[in-house]
């Protein structure tokens, strides 16, 4: 009883420190935004110029709106418009923003045996990967990234199936190192590529038809269907994201000398 | 083997330079773990003694759950306390999602059937040996476990760092409840996936040895503590 005595107050401490804190909010956010590296110089800017600490919570596109549902965060900043569209529509969310953009690629083995480098659309490079029957890994997470790469498989006309095709379920980090370790093929957000540092013998092998094109956007968690949702700080972190010293950071933002961002949000 | 290397000297170089961030997750996971430990032993080692001392209809039905409950997967039971505690489940409004407190909880459902299970084995020839000479003492129950339970405590500090050693390696489970959250739930095992899955592999490893070192060191200075490994019987 008594090591019960000492342990119960020392988890009330553990509470009201993270209670007590400067004005915090949490925000789900996809892989590449923080595994970018994009994350770690917004936050600390963020929280000079508007006092609150954004807590990331980084997980796939569909996990990230599923704890926005669930009111477990107070926004959520995603990319993938079908989802982000019936997610507002079930009520869950107050609007969408748009912020920024970059643009995905297909990574894949430097010998290129599918010879996906001289496609002229993704789509065909996807075809020729297909008819190659080389591996490729899926993240096959119900990610952004998954389901843009399920939209190009569709728009080649092909069903994958088969040895070649590995749905792995996992995040673009652990999925592009499947594909290190297969030397297969692999759609990842240009960001995430270029700060990946286990790239072995992966290359881009395919990069800019405009259905690569990956649209970021800010969606506030609805205040009225969880009332714990701190709906201030989420429109203060909005009005930061699209003001013009976001822009500068996130369009000055290089890996590589390469500009992994583009900020697009308009002014209201 | 050349990450191998990088990782450890990457360790050394943070562990001797008391590297912030490092210390941080450390402290982090080391109060979580204990905490946990620590919760589910109270409830564990009396639990064990008790099934191992009494016989009841459901007994064995009982033992077969815990023993099965050890082989839990951590994501179901993150994912368990992440749909109780969920703004929209039915803890939701106490607000403990996220925090230290969820991971503690996590860990304790996941170790709390290993102690148990562990404690029950050992109270069980423990009570072979005892058994005579407390029921002619005329010991109630309660001064039955008791008696077991101080006289095997060496045995039972065995059952409570087997729920140590599985607490601090986990991962499954406090990613979803805690959430990785930096300088808020990042404890070491987060923070390695996190590593891994950007591709860093060096620092993932560097943080894997300061894990395996901190287990070593907590083992070790209990076992000193307690004096085990000496003379006496248990």
């Amino acid at each position: 009883m008594k090591l019960l005595k000492t342990l119960l107050p020392f988890a009330f401490a553990t509470l009201a420190a993270s209670a007590a804190a400067a004005e915090t909010m949490k925000m789900s956010v996809t892989t590449s935004f923080a595994n970018s590296g994009l994350a770690e110089v917004l936050l600390p800017e963020i929280e000079k110029d508007t006092g609150i600490t954004v807590e990331l919570l980084v997980v796939g596109t569909g996990q990230a709106l599923e704890l926005g549902a669930n009111g477990d965060v107070d926004a959520v900043l995603v990319h993938s418009r079908a989802a982000e569209e019936k997610w507002l529509a079930a009520g869950n969310g107050t609007h969408r923003r748009e912020i920024m953009y970059n643009d995905f690629v297909v990574i894949g083995p430097a010998s290129d045996p599918a010879g996906a480098r001289s496609a002229e659309k993704a789509a065909d490079a996807f075809a020729d990967i297909a008819n190659a029957q080389a591996a490729f890994v899926s993240r096959g997470d119900d990610s952004g990234t998954h389901k843009a790469e399920l939209k190009l498989w569709s728009a080649a006309g092909i069903e994958p199936s088969g040895d070649w095709y590995k749905a792995v379920g996992q995040g673009m980090g652990a999925a592009l190192n499947t594909a290190a370790g297969l030397d297969a093929y692999i759609l990842s957000d240009r960001a995430t590529w270029l700060s990946f540092e286990n790239k072995a013998g992966l290359e881009l092998v395919f990069e800019g038809d405009p259905a690569l094109f990956n649209q970021y956007a800010y969606l506030p968690v609805n205040a009225e269907k969880y009332p714990s949702v701190n709906a201030a700080a989420a429109e203060k972190l909005e009005a930061w994201l699209t003001s013009d010293k976001a822009k500068g950071l996130i369009d000055g933002y290089q890996i590589a000398g390469q500009q992994l961002f583009h900020f697009n949000a308009v002014a209201e | 083997m050349n990450d191998i290397t990088s990782g450890l000297g990457e360790a050394v170089r943070r562990v001797v330079t008391l590297d912030p961030d490092l210390v941080e997750i450390t402290w982090l996971s080391l109060r979580v773990t204990l905490g946990a430990t620590a919760i589910a032993s109270l409830i564990g080692l009396p639990l064990g003694a008790w099934i191992a001392i009494n016989r009841f209809r459901a007994r064995r039905l009982v033992i077969a759950i815990l023993n099965s409950l050890m082989g839990l997967p951590p994501v179901v039971v993150g994912l368990f306390v992440y749909v109780l505690f969920s703004r929209s489940g039915p803890l939701g409004v106490l607000g403990l999602l996220f925090t230290p407190t969820a991971m503690v909880i996590a860990q304790v459902i996941i170790i709390t059937p290993i102690v148990a299970s562990i404690a029950h084995q050992a109270i069980r020839d423990l009570w072979a040996d005892y058994h005579d000479l407390l029921i002619s003492l005329h010991a109630s129950r309660w001064q039955r476990v008791q008696a077991l339970l101080w006289d095997g405590r060496r045995a039972l500090l065995t059952a409570s760092l087997a729920g140590f050693g599985r607490a601090i390696g986990e991962v499954g489970a406090i990613m979803i409840v805690g959430g990785n959250i930096d300088h808020a739930t990042r404890v070491l095992t987060t923070a390695i996936a996190l590593e891994t899955g950007k591709g860093n592999f060096d620092l993932a490893l560097a943080l894997g040895f300061v894990l395996i070192a901190l287990a070593v060191a907590v083992n070790l200075a209990i076992h000193f503590g307690t004096r085990t490994e000496r003379s006496s019987r248990w």
